[in-house]
């Protein structure tokens, strides 16, 4: 068996079990393990970059969420499901499952790069050329810091504008009742 | 006393010198090996959430007040759009990677190399770090009933 499958089917039971638990520290405890079965499947799939960003960011979520969560009293999700709504969402999975098997089979298999099979593929100029061009020996960071810097400026961006406006609503002052205005 | 028990303070005290060490490797070293800004980034940070954890919110405050904080996150900004807007001063277009394709200093598979990409490395990672930090700082302050 393929230890992609492997990897997939935990990664799967993982989300289920996450979503299924009352308890809200076996949730955070399963998205974590969800977060480190992606990390490796990266890791196989020849991604180490993302694969290490993935792992460092996931640490620190797990370590942030679990603080969060063993610290409140309210540790149990109560109160049951609606009927209508879960019809609703499982009946519109069934379909996106369906659409997706069709696309699914006009993709290369799992692990397979797609620009091995197109020689033609923008990826291949990246690879041939990265080093000539740039000068960084590692091609990934050739491409989000020199060929597509600007999507790296967009993401700053976004980054920026979203850490910003945390702050502004978490600062001291905003914590505050407001006074109430004299009449 | 603040923080969880000796045991954790001192070994978080010897760790936290080398969580810092591996994210400033791995924020020089992005252009040779995987890694980047993005993940030293969250390295420094991690290692300032763990001195947070490990020794109170009061330690960490006056080791690196909030104010110097936004400082460096709004430095770490600044200075990858300075760069993105350097490629105007030779003509060139907006992210012009000048320092290798007009002087070409350093010799590649070397640590000097890549021209402007170890140096984006550094403002992501500034960025990124200060960032992360802030943010969970600030969150770590709220209680309920406050």
């Amino acid at each position: 068996m393929n230890i992609f499958y492997i990897l997939l089917i935990f990664m799967i039971i993982a989300a289920i079990i996450a979503i299924e638990t009352k308890n809200l520290l076996s949730a955070v405890i399963c998205i974590s393990a969800l977060g480190f079965g992606s990390s490796l499947t990266f890791l196989f799939l020849r991604a180490p970059d993302i694969s290490i960003t993935q792992i460092v960011v996931d640490v620190l979520a797990l370590v942030i969420l679990i603080r969060a969560t063993i610290s409140r009293d309210l540790t149990f999700i109560s109160g049951d499901k609606e009927f209508f709504g879960t019809v609703v969402s499982v009946v519109i999975i069934f379909v996106i499952f369906v659409m997706g098997m069709k696309v699914f089979e006009t993709l290369p298999d799992f692990g397979t790069a797609i620009f091995t099979q197109v020689p033609e593929a923008a990826s291949q100029t990246y690879i041939k050329n990265g080093l000539k061009d740039t000068g960084a020996a590692n091609v990934v960071t050739s491409v989000i810091l020199d060929y597509r810097a600007y999507d790296t400026l967009g993401e700053a961006t976004v980054f920026f504008t979203s850490i910003i406006g945390a702050t502004v609503l978490l600062r001291e002052k905003a914590r505050k009742l407001p006074e109430e205005p004299e009449l | 006393m603040k923080g969880m028990t000796i045991i954790v303070k001192t070994i978080s005290s010897w760790v936290k010198v080398l969580i810092v060490l591996f994210g400033i490797y791995v924020i020089l070293f992005g252009h040779l090996t995987p890694g980047g800004g993005f993940a030293g980034g969250v390295f420094l940070a991690s290692s300032y959430v763990l001195l947070m954890l490990a020794f109170g919110r009061e330690f960490v405050q006056e080791n690196l007040p909030l104010t110097v904080n936004i400082k460096l996150f709004c430095i770490g900004a600044l200075l990858f759009a300075t760069i993105a807007f350097l490629g105007f001063l030779f003509r060139e277009p907006f992210f012009f990677n000048f320092l290798h394709q007009k002087y070409d200093f350093g010799e590649a598979f070397n640590l000097i190399s890549a021209g402007t990409i170890p140096l984006s490395n550094i403002a992501i990672g500034l960025m990124v770090g200060a960032a992360l930090f802030l943010v969970i700082f600030l969150l770590s302050s709220f209680r309920r009933g406050t």
